[in-house]
Parts: structure tokens; sequence; C-alpha cells
């Protein structure tokens, strides 16, 4: 803990700048006097408050203001105050490298907790990397990456998308699939993971659908009339959907005006949750289908406590709980686990400690972090019902989460393990490290 | 001829002795060259906000003199973006393929490298094909010719086509607000080759350079700092003396100056291309100092953006623009950044991250329909006014006529 | 086997152990089939559950489907009733044994796939069940998944059938299932010429499993092949493509690839070197070529495969692709059949894109329209048009939130959004456009500014998630002409929405009094002035109207995709747009504008369906290319009226 909120006695010039740099709305203590500790640890908050990403951001950001005050209702950290400093990326990709800048920087964070999109994430990487900070992501993502300062508590696309792909081709006998998403890089990445990896899988090329849609895309009929129309030889059609966002309302309105059942042409969604759903009247969508890592409908009592202390926190009893939250919930409280154990913050000393931790998920098993920084997770298939909940009809024992995909040729030889080989991407034929920081 | 410039131009002067003091003063207080007072990304965010003054220049030029409200800068400034930082990628992911492929036991061919290159760029975005676009990615001088000669060529075209069907006005606006939403999307597809949303990104490491962001910070502060001092006196240049009077005439009056003989379009085409080659320069300054650029910068609220400072500003007044955007982009990165305290009303709690774009807004109306002149204005009552008000509403006189008291 | 059945009786505690084939102790046998189930295994277990002759095994398959089975901590499957605590009921003799809390019990629920199997096993129940409801559910179970087991059954239930709709539906799944699956070829053929009819899915489902094809190579085509057609080597399946495929078959040497020559040089490096080639030359493939044919002479590498060999090997096969059918007759009426109908179906696909572009060009037009008022009657920008539409959209909400009944909301709803935005522009022309007529520049910086501040104040009162506006009932689902031609209800009520109101304006212009002043405002305020006409009042109503339209727009909109803060901008450029291609101050204009956007949208997605941004894209390209050539848009006004 050799971090310093203490200053280093820097003149008056930076208290009159901070206010102006700064974007720190500070908590304040949970009343309990911890009077070991000069400085509080501090915990950066950098999900987007403002811009399109703020309908998901905002409920992490609370999420984690719950997790800090819970901790420090329990006593705080190695006797220090936790303390979140919450900033505004706005979801503006550059403002969020500029934030993270900040953070390390100015406010001097011992860990930060945020980013939702790929692409903020990629434009943090580079900061974290040069300043040595330590991040925690918390959304399902499209692997093929793998940093020492980052630590990836969603899901790989091993440990969502193949397992629903699977679930496709064993238990609903799909033999022709359509991959609809919107123009990204994270559903970019997973469909050309899943295309090769159905086509190991015996599915014919010809028999993949592939379309992308611009973000927010409303006029969904052509494009569900297609998917219709792939029914034509005979095959069943499935669909798997990375639409993001908005543009769920859009299509799944038309799912529905257009008659499609869950029997006749099934859709598993990788980015629509309980949050989502709450825009949408569910009726006409029951047994659809989503993956996820978490449902809030799992019976566990950590999950039922979990969404106590969450309606609790929100004033709300209305308000669900998502993936992500949990994400969040496992993260931070491996990182308290890691830093108790070792009796620092400092982030050399968590990176190493992190692998091997283990924290009970909230669906029932334990979640490890593994030695490439992303952790063992059930797969859970949930069918949409009536009321915006999920009906969980499969779930997995936890799954390792994979960093380089098996199923492209080009990261199947690469590997993640920053504890034996230390490096992020070990390309396994030629036995050497590609690169030590991370691609972005 | 510069000297005349300056010694008509007062004005330019003081902007420059301005701008020198600032410089100075943010060197002394940045913490590779001066006594650390300020932080690394702050002198990011002072280098960003001088690049985006010298667009907001290039915006006053191209809008405030010579009267077209062009909504499509910023496609202009993402491409000076894409440009330079095709050539930091290409030439940082080079360095990285080299030291890997050096560790293998044949030496790599050059199609090896150029596929590896490829792989580590497009791997991200789910390709490993380095597209055709990318063919002159590893010349850093052909990237920086690119910075000039796209945005160039590409508002080149695109006026000669706008301004020989005589679009003007509203229509013109528009027209070129089509033209940014048309770039962002065609950037959006993932076929597009420039990495689809994700953009290029870890654009502030730059190739060959083991200084650390401390120093890349200020050398890039430095150079935006001269680039607007050059772009400052090429456009007051371009501004005054005949050129200037026949520009601002245009804006006032365009069927009057074409019946008068002058050649209009070319005016325009003119005006137009050189303000668009600028704002390429302004945006591959920009870029490597925010780190990341894709699609969404070039979006058309962005350019919208820009009208706002130079109205903000002051339209027809060089320094007016440097003002609007200085001011408007640094408060409105203290009022979302929670730097501004909330009021409590008792029954509601203003809090100014949601609320800061109301108050643009708003403001952006009272400026429009009662301060014309925008905070430009406001020097007119304490500057000695030496000629007459070139401002828009006020006719185009010459300097040498001035206006008669 | 014996010990496990006697475990069984002595766990159920209650159930009547007096046959050992009651279905508990089928089920005890191996819990997992059926609390675990899974499709693979679920066909084994239904049939398990069927042979063992268990009363009422239906009953059972019904309730499993129907996620009503329930397993007791101890192991039992029960029904249960009520809720917490729940009654359990006896799966076998259907008698309550007793209660059990929440927590002793676990749900069964088999998932999609495993119900579809139940539910085709249930087919043979079900067929002749006196509940129509369960013959259709049987119906849709042979439509999702028909087998030739259902063949019998189904011809068997076809006699006593009385519901004639039902019957219709037995008769064509029959013919379906006959074609597939019929015994002769003659039955077959007929089967499948009577699908030549139509173009339903299912039909054109069946002829295709019939012509199911399998590429495949030989020296020459084996005896009794039901060969569908050759594939002749040119420039769409090249010799490098035939060969490879020889390769793959075993029946051609595989070539070398620059891959296979860098893993053999890599193994043989000696002392720096690979056959006498330095490996510091390496870098060239030349070099690489010529090191690795020093190492095939030395017989240490596979040799190349010369491309006069590799054409050679595949002059020498034959490619082919075989129906999997064997009965060529068959599959010669299929193809006849399927030559038909694929001919139906283009045109039925063209009439469906049409459909789909005039519905996308109402919804512009819709979107537009207010904009054609304000913008191309008075030539006002008002880059706040957008969020009028979302301040309807967000009206139909709140009303919605009031009235839970959809219908009466929307009824509602519909006046009111047009009377918030009415207002809202009347407030917006007096307090600000009013004063920047001579300034229209200015005009679109102010009304952006109120369009950014607008979104923000319904981000601040609303929050960033999306708001449900649900449509009535009677809008849902769509008009279907057949399986390829269908439009969505509300698609249908915005056209016709879009519709009434063109004919309402060109009416108000055209034939009011209101419509004369505000076109004699708009091409001579002063003029119109002298004559007794106030203009400040028509330019506040006319703003007002085209506003109030805005808002209805929204509601529209709103119903069929989103309500969210950021939904005005979606449709802003796209509207100005509409307008400025259609040609301005003409209501006309804007409705060619829009049928033109909206056609050229959809045909260019339809030449590139996978990619809709690069529709968006070449559409904006094209409108900007437009402008140049007609900058006055496709309805041009002539004349005085043009203006400047």
């Amino acid at each position: 803990m050799e971090d310093g909120c203490a200053n280093r006695g820097l003149p008056m010039f930076k208290k009159f700048m901070l206010p102006a740099l700064s974007s720190a709305a500070l908590i304040a203590g949970a009343g309990a006097a911890f009077a070991e500790c000069e400085a509080p640890i501090k915990v950066g908050v950098l999900h987007s408050l403002s811009g399109t990403m703020a309908i998901s951001e905002t409920t992490l950001k609370d999420t984690m203001l719950m997790l800090v005050e819970a901790q420090n209702a329990k006593g705080g950290l190695l006797g220090c105050e936790l303390e979140a400093v919450v900033v505004d990326p706005a979801s503006d990709w550059p403002l969020f490298a500029e934030k993270a800048r900040e953070l390390l920087t100015v406010h001097e964070v011992d860990v930060i907790f945020g980013n939702w999109t790929s692409v903020s994430r990629k434009s943090v990487l580079p900061v974290i990397e040069e300043l040595n900070g330590l991040l925690f992501y918390p959304v399902q993502y499209e692997g093929e990456e793998s940093s020492r300062n980052v630590f990836y508590t969603g899901a790989a696309p091993n440990q969502q998308a193949i397992p629903a792909v699977d679930y496709f081709l064993e238990e609903l006998g799909v033999e022709k699939f359509a991959l609809l998403g919107t123009d990204y890089v994270y559903p970019r990445t997973t469909n050309n993971i899943l295309e090769a990896y159905l086509q190991d899988n015996g599915i014919a090329a010809e028999d993949i659908f592939v379309n992308y849609t611009p973000f927010g895309q409303s006029d969904w009929a052509t494009i569900v009339s297609d998917v219709v129309a792939l029914g034509a030889d005979g095959k069943s059609v499935g669909v798997i959907s990375t639409i993001n966002g908005d543009a769920n309302i859009g299509f799944y309105k038309e799912l529905a005006a257009q008659g499609v059942s869950a029997e006749d042409i099934p859709v598993v969604a990788f980015s629509v949750g309980e949050e989502e759903l709450s825009g949408l009247d569910t009726s006409n969508l029951v047994g659809h289908l989503a993956a996820w890592n978490y449902f809030m409908s799992a019976d566990t009592e950590e999950n039922a406590s979990f969404i106590d202390e969450w309606h609790a926190f929100i004033g709300d009893d209305a308000r669900v709980t998502n993936d992500p939250m949990e994400a969040h919930y496992i993260g931070f409280n491996m990182w308290v686990q890691a830093v108790e154990e070792i009796g620092t913050t400092d982030v050399d000393a968590v990176i190493d400690a992190m692998p091997g931790q283990t924290f009970p998920n909230l669906t029932g098993s334990t979640a490890e972090m593994l030695p490439n920084h992303h952790l063992t997770k059930p797969v859970l298939i949930g069918e949409i019902l009536e009321d915006g909940q999920f009906d969980i009809i499969s779930q997995t024992e936890p799954v390792a989460g994979d960093a380089w995909t098996d199923f492209l040729p080009e990261s199947a030889v690469l590997e993640s393990d920053w504890v034996d080989l230390k490096c992020g991407m070990y390309n396994t034929e030629t036995e050497t490290c590609v690169q030590l920081t991370s691609n972005y | 001829m510069n000297k005349t410039l300056l010694a008509s131009n007062r004005s330019v002067l003081i902007f420059l002795l301005v701008l020198a003091i600032f410089t100075v003063a943010v060197t002394l207080m940045a913490q590779a060259t001066g006594f650390g007072l300020i932080s690394t990304s702050f002198v990011k965010t002072l280098g960003k906000t001088l690049c985006l003054c010298i667009i907001a220049i290039a915006m006053d030029v191209v809008w405030g003199y010579c009267g077209i409200l062009s909504l499509g800068h910023f496609a202009f400034f993402g491409i000076g973006g894409y440009a330079v930082g095709m050539w930091l990628m290409y030439a940082r992911t080079e360095e990285i393929v080299a030291a890997s492929l050096a560790n293998q036991p044949l030496p790599a061919t050059a199609q090896e490298v150029s596929d590896a290159i490829g792989t580590q760029i497009f791997g991200v975005v789910g390709s490993s094909e380095l597209p055709a676009l990318w063919m002159f990615a590893h010349s850093l001088p052909l990237q920086l010719l690119a910075v000039l000669i796209v945005p160039g060529l590409l508002a080149l075209v695109f006026g000669w086509l706008a301004f020989r069907s005589r679009v003007t006005g509203v229509y013109l606006s528009i027209l070129t607000q089509a033209m940014t939403l048309a770039l962002s999307l065609y950037l959006f597809q993932n076929d597009s080759g420039l990495r689809g949303n994700n953009g290029l990104s870890g654009l502030q490491n730059i190739p060959g350079v083991s200084a650390g962001q401390d120093w890349v910070s200020v050398w890039f502060f430095w150079a935006s700092a001269l680039a607007l001092a050059l772009a400052y006196i090429l456009f007051a240049f371009v501004t005054s003396g005949k050129m200037g009077s026949v520009i601002r005439a245009i804006r006032d009056d365009e069927s009057r100056v074409r019946f008068l003989g002058y050649h209009v379009e070319t005016y325009k085409l003119f005006v137009f291309t050189l303000t668009a080659m600028v704002a390429g320069v302004a945006g591959a300054l920009y870029y490597p100092q925010a780190g990341i650029i894709n699609p969404a910068e070039i979006a058309p609220i962005a350019s919208i953006y820009l009208a706002v400072w130079v109205a903000i500003g002051g339209r027809g007044r060089l320094y007016g623009a440097v003002i609007g955007a200085t001011f408007v982009s640094l408060l409105s990165s203290w009022f979302t950044g929670g730097g501004a305290p909330a009021i409590n009303l008792g029954f509601y709690k203003i809090v100014w991250t949601d609320w800061w774009l109301v108050l643009l807004g708003f403001s952006f109306v009272a400026v429009t329909l009662f301060f014309p002149q925008g905070i430009g204005g406001l020097f007119d009552y304490v500057a000695v006014k030496r000629n007459a008000n070139y401002g828009p509403d006020d006719g185009s006189w010459r300097a040498e006529e001035g206006k008669p008291e | 086997m014996f010990r496990a059945l006697l475990l069984a009786c002595a766990l159920t505690v209650s159930a009547v152990c007096a046959s050992a084939q009651d279905l508990q102790s089928v089920l005890q046998e191996d819990p997992a089939l059926y609390n675990k189930p899974s499709r693979g295994t679920t066909a084994d277990a239904v049939e398990a559950l069927l042979a063992s002759g268990a009363y009422d095994v239906a009953t059972f398959l019904e309730r499993w489907q129907g996620k009503e089975v329930w397993q007791h901590d101890d192991g039992r499957f029960v029904y249960v009733t009520d809720s917490d605590p729940y009654t359990l009921i006896d799966i076998d003799t259907g008698e309550e044994i007793g209660t059990a809390d929440k927590g002793e019990l676990t749900q069964i629920k088999p998932n999609a796939g495993v119900r579809g199997v139940i539910g085709s096993a249930l087919v043979r129940f079900q067929l002749s069940d006196p509940d129509p409801a369960r013959r259709i559910a049987a119906l849709d179970a042979i439509n999702r998944d028909g087998s030739a087991e259902h063949l019998e059954p189904l011809a068997a239930s076809l006699e006593g059938e009385t519901d004639p709709d039902i019957a219709a539906r037995k008769e064509r799944l029959l013919s379906l299932l006959t074609a597939r699956f019929g015994d002769t070829t003659e039955a077959r053929v007929e089967a499948i010429n009577s699908l030549a009819e139509g173009v339903s899915l299912d039909s054109r489902a069946a002829l295709n499993q019939i012509l199911t094809t399998r590429s495949s190579v030989a020296a020459e085509v084996p005896e009794g092949t039901n060969v569908a057609r050759i594939r002749k080597v040119d420039d769409t399946f090249t010799v490098d493509a035939a060969y490879a495929e020889l390769a793959s078959a075993g029946l051609a040497p595989t070539t070398v690839s620059d891959a296979d020559v860098k893993s053999a040089l890599t193994a043989h490096i000696v002392d720096g070197e690979v056959a006498g080639v330095p490996v510091a030359q390496m870098n060239d493939p030349a070099a690489r070529i010529r090191a690795y044919q020093s190492l095939v002479d030395a017989g240490q590498a596979a040799p190349f495969v010369p491309p006069a060999d590799r054409e050679a090997a595949v002059k020498a096969h034959i490619f082919f692709d075989a129906y999997v059918e064997p009965d060529a007759a068959v599959t010669d009426a299929a193809y006849a059949a399927m030559r038909d109908v694929d001919l139906k179906v283009s045109a039925m696909q063209t009439a469906d894109i049409a459909l789909d572009a005039v519905s996308l060009a109402s919804i512009y037009f819709l979107a537009a329209i207010g904009l054609a008022i304000t913008f191309g009657v008075m030539g006002v920008i008002n880059m706040a048009h957008g969020e009028f539409i979302m301040m309807g959209a967000y009206t139909g909400y709140v009303v919605q939130q009031v009235i839970p009944d959809y219908t009466v909301s929307i009824i509602v709803a519909l006046p009111l959004a047009f009377c918030v935005t009415f207002a809202a522009g009347v407030a917006m022309e007096r307090l600000v456009i009013r004063h920047l007529y001579k300034r229209p520049l200015e005009t679109l910086l102010a009304t952006f500014g109120i369009s950014i501040a607008l979104q923000q104040i319904a981000k601040n009162i609303f929050g960033t998630q999306a708001r449900p506006l649900t449509s009535p009932g009677w809008l849902d689902g769509a008009l279907v002409f057949n399986d390829v031609v269908s439009i969505s209800y509300i698609r249908i009520a915005i056209f016709v929405l879009a519709l009434i109101f063109l004919a309402l304006i060109l009416f108000v212009l055209k034939r009011t009094r209101l419509g004369l002043e505000v076109r004699a405002v708009t091409q001579n305020p002063g003029m119109a002035a002298s004559m007794g006409i106030n203009p400040d009042r028509i330019n506040m109503l006319t703003f007002g109207l085209g506003s109030g339209i805005a808002g209805i727009a929204g509601v529209a909109i709103g119903l069929y995709a989103k309500v969210t803060s950021e939904m005005g901008a979606d449709y802003i450029v796209q509207s100005f747009m509409t307008v400025v291609v259609g040609g301005v101050g003409n209501v006309w204009g804007t409705l060619a504008g829009a049928s033109l956007i909206g056609f050229l949208q959809k045909g260019i997605e339809w030449f590139n369906p996978s990619n809709t941004l690069a529709a968006q894209t070449y559409m904006i390209l094209f409108i900007i290319i437009f402008i140049q050539f007609r900058p006055k848009g496709i309805v041009a006004l002539k004349g005085r009226a043009a203006g400047n």
C-alpha cells in the first residue's frame, strides 16, 4: 500500500486545478472510524453515466457503490475505508482513455472497475498498461485479448456463445443458422468464431446466414422475412443474436408481428438480459432464449440476499439484476480477498495474488480466477417468461474462460498464462511470447 | 507581405503573443518539462483543445467569412486522424511482429511479415487481411501527405459538384451533413478496412519512441500550438486584403459578386478545400493525443458542435473561433466531469452531469437570439475601433476603405 | 433390476405397488432421463414409458411437456397444485399424497428440444383426441418434425375428423408426408405434383428435402446413382478447387502448401542451413522453394504436384452431385415441381420487398411530413423536429401508464400527442424562430440547441432505458397473403396514417382559407399582410401544425420501433433528405422523396442482404449525387413560387 492518496506535498496549484480535472463524486464512508489508516483505499469506477451506454453502465456504477458501501460496513479493507471515485466517460471512447489516465494519475486509485463496450476497453488498455493500473472488466466479450493488467470477469466466447450454439445443435436440432448482429467488434468476432465452430460441426457454409445492422436499427421487416425464408429447404432454423441495445426492441417486435414462435425459429441472444426486456412487452416472446452466466431467477440463497441488498440500496423493488452485475460482485470480492491475503493494494502484488482466488458465484457454484485472468463460469440458458424474467432450463458446471479461441486458426495456437508463462499471447507452436502488452 | 498583414491585423500579433505565453506557461507546469503542477492528462486535454481551435478557425473562415455553413468539417478532421493513425498502428505493429518473428527458426518472408501485421491489426475485428487501403501505411511521409491530400481531394470534388450546381444556404448545410453521415456510416462497416466501429486505437504510443507519455504529451502540445499559430497566420492572410473582401462579399450577397464578374465558385471552392486540409492537419495532431479514433468521431453531431463553438465564440473573427472552442470544450469537460457543484433546489437537485447539455442548448439559443457577435463581440467594447466592423450582417468593406463613420 | 424396482417401490411411499409397471417405478429406473432430459435421450425415455404399459402415460407426457411435473427431494416424481406449501398429487393414481414446501421440490423443466420430442410422441394419442386444441397441437408437432411413423396414424385419423379446417390441414400434412415417405413411387409423385400448387414454406421444405444432394467425385459414376448434375470444371469451379476435392477424397496426393514447406524446412535445419541453403536467405520465397526441392530430391519431403499433373488428375475424374433419394422418378417430379414453385416464389419475393419498401417509405413520409410543412412550405429549418417526434412517442408512453387499455390509450394518445407538440411548436415559433426569419442558418443552430436540450431533458425525466409503447392487440400480428408475402398490421396502420395525413395536409393547404393564407404568407409576407392577413398568426399556426403532426408520427413510430430519448435523432437527417430530395415547398414532393428513398434502400438491401449498413451508406451517397444534378428535388416548383 505504498500508494499515496497522501498527497506528495504538491502546492496549492494542484489543489486549485483538481476540481477542474476531477470528476469525482466522492462517497462518504459508512461512518465507522478507520483510525489505523491515513488515507482511504480508492476504487475507481469507470462507467458511462451519460450518452448511449448510460442505459447499461449506470446500473454497474450503482452496483459498485453498493459493494463498496457494504465492504465499509464490514469494516473496510486492511483497516482502511474504501472510497469509490466515480468518473463519467460519457460513452465517448477517447474520453475513456482520458478518464482512466485521470483516475490513475490524479486520483491515484488502487483499482478500476469499469467499461462495457469492447471499443472502450481497447481505448483504455494502453493507458492501463502504461501506468500499470488494474482493471476489472465485467461484460461478456469477444476474447482474442489478454492483458496483464486486466481481469476479465465477464464471459469469454467459450463461456457463452459456444455453449449456446451447442445447445442449438444438440438440444434443439438446429441445422441452419442466422447470425444477426449489430455491426461492431463483439458481434463480428463472435460470429467469426461461431462460423468456424459451426463448420467444424458439419454445418455447411451456405447454411449460415450472417447479417449486420447499424446501432439502433428499427426496420427489421426484411431481415426477419429473410430469416423465415431460410426454412424453405426443410432444415430447422435458429437465430443467434448479438444485436445490441435498443435495436433489440424493434427486432423482437417484428418477430412477434410476423408470428415467429420459439418452437419454429428459436432466437438465442447474448446481449439481451433482464434490463433490456424491461423495455418490452414480452408476452409474444415467451420461449425465446438468452445465454448468460447469471439470471436474476437463479434459485440460491446468495442470489436472494444479493437481490435484497440491491433493492434496499437502490430503493426500488422493481429494479432487476443482471449478469454484468454478478461479474462485478465476483470481481470486487475476489479483489478484496486477494488484498486481504497479501496485506497490500500494490498492483503487481495483487496481480500475482489474483489467479487461484475462488469465490462463490450467485448461481450456486464457485468462480475461480484462472492464470489467463478469466473466471470459471457456469453457462446458463434461459427461456423468456411473460414477466420479463428468464426460466433457467440449462445450467452447466463452471467452464474455464479461454482468452484465445480454439476455433480460429490464428488464435488456436495462442495461449495466455500470466502465472507460469508470464505472457498473454504465447504461441504454442513456436513456443515464443508474441507480445507482452495486449493488442489494441 | 507578412509585415503588412501583421500591421493591418493587430489581433494576429496579440493572439500569437497570448498563444506563446500560454505555451510557455503550460511547458513550465507540465510534468516532463516543468514543475509538474498539471497532470499529463490535462496537458493532453489542452493539446487537444488547441487542435479543436484549429478546426474552429477553419470553420470560422468557411462559415463566418465565406457564409458556407458546412456541417461536415469534422469528416475532414477525422480523415486526417485516420491517415496518421494508420501509420501509427502499422508501424507499432510492425515492431511487435518483427520482434516476435525474429524468434522463429526461419527468417520471415515479406509476405509472412505483412500477413502477421494484418492478423495483428485486424484480428481484433475478426479478419486477417491487410486491405488495399493500407498500401501506404508503412510510410510516414506518404501517410502525412494523405493527411493533406485526402481531405483536400474530397472537399474539392464535393465542393466542385455542390457549388457548380449552385447548391447554397441551408441545402448545402444538409448536403455536407449527409456527406459526413455517409462517411461515418461507411467507416462503421467492418468491411471498410479501417476496423469498423473499433477504429484505430493505441495511437498515443508513438513507434520508435521510448519516452513516456509525460514527454509525448508535451511534444504534441507544442506541435499543436505551432500548428495553431501557423493556421491563424494563414487564415488571417486569406481573410485580409482583396481576397478577404471578395470572400466576405460572397457571404453577404453572392449574386451581386457574381454579377461583378468574380468567379464565385472558384473562391468558394478554394476556401472550402483549404479549410478542409487544415482540418485534416488538426485531426492528425488531435487523435494521437486522444489515443483512439473511430467513426463516432465524425458523426454529424460533432460538426454541429463545431458550428456551436464558432457561434458562441463569435463569427467573422478568427480569435472568436478560438475563444469559442476553448471556452465551450473546457467548460463542457468541467461540467460533465462533475467539477461543477450540484445545486440543491430543495425539491430537486440539479446535477450538472445531467443538466449541462440542457444549459448548453438553451445558452446557444440565447447567443443566437441576443448576442449574434458571440463572446468575441465583448472585445468590441474594450478595443479601440481602428477600422470598421467586418463581421456578418455588416457589409464587406475593404480595409483601405474603412466604414464611413 | 429387481432390486432397483424394490427400492423404487420403497421410495414411493404411497404409490400402489401392485403392478411393477406403474409409472413411478418406470421413472425411478433411471430418474436422470426424466429430471434432466436431453433431446438425444428423450426418444428412448418416452419409448420406455410407452412400452411399460403404465396407465395414462399420455397425461404424464403432456404434463412433463408443460413443465408441470415436479420432483420431491426424496426422489418421487409428483404433480402439484396450489403453491407454497404445495399439495402433492400422485402421478399414477391422481390422489393427493400430502404437502411439501417449495424448498423440497424441484420443478422439471424440459427444454424446447425435449418438448418437441415429447410432442412428436404424443401425436398418436392426440390425433383423434376429442379436444380440437390437442389435435391442432399434434398437427403442429408433425409440421415441425414430421417422420415416417406419423404417416399411418395421420391417415387413419383423417376418417373420423369432424372439423373441416383441421381435416384440410390433415390432408395437406398427409400429402407432405406421403411425398417424402410414401410407399409407392406413384403415390409419392402424385403427392409431389399436388405440392407444386402453392408457395408455402412447408411444401418447399418437403420438396427440398427430397431434392437433397451430396457432392462426390469418382473415376466414373457408380451404378445406381441418382445423379442430379455433373459439375464441370470451369471459372467458378476451378481446377485448384477440384483438385483439393480430389485430394481430400484420397484420390490424389495432396499439394504442398507454403506452411508445409516451412515446417519441412524448419525440421531440417542443420548447422544454420537447410540442404545447403543458408537459413539467413530463407526470407526469400524462391530460396525456400530451392531448399525444399533439394529436400525432395533427397527423399526427405513430399514432392510438389506440378500443375500439369493436377490438371490430368482432375480430367480423369467426374465431379457430380447425387440425390440422396434413389428413386429417379420421384426426384424428377420433385425437380419439376420445384421449378414451378421457385418461379412463383421469386415473383412473391419481389412483391414482399415492394411491400416492405412501401412500408418504409410511409414511415419516412410520416416522419418527414411535419418537416414538409415547416421546412418545405415555411422554409424554417427545425433541427428539433426529431425531438417533437420523440415528445409524441413519450406522450404515448405516459398515456399508457395512466390508461391501461391499449386501444383506448392509443385513441387518447394520438390527439394528445398532437396537442402537446402543437403547443411546443407554437411556443418555439413565438420565442425563437420568429426572431430569426431573416437568418435561416441561425435558425438551424438555435433549433439545434433546443434539440439537444429537449433530448437531455427527456433523458433526465424518463431515463436512458427504452420505454415500452405497446400496440393494441388488434394491431398484433401480420396480414399474411402466403408464406412469402406478409406485412404486419402495425405497418399497415402506419401506411394508412400516412395516407390520411397526406390527404389532410393537401386539403388544408389547397382547400381551406388557412391554406390559402399560408401560401400567401410564404410567397410574399408583405403583400399578404397588406391584404389583411396576419402573417405572425399564420406562421405560428403553420409551425404548430407541422410540429403537431410530428407528434402523431412519434406515437406511430414508437409503436413499431422503440421509445428512447434519442429516437428523434435517428430520423432527423433522413427526414431532411426526404424533403430535399422530394423538392421543397410541395407535399407531393415529400411523398416522392420518401418513396424514392424507401424503395432505393430496400432495393440495395435486396442486392446485399447481409449488410444493412452498406444500404444506408449507398443511399446517402445517391442522394448527395442526386441533389447535384437536380438541386430543386424531384418535384421542383416553377415560376414565382419557387422563390430564390
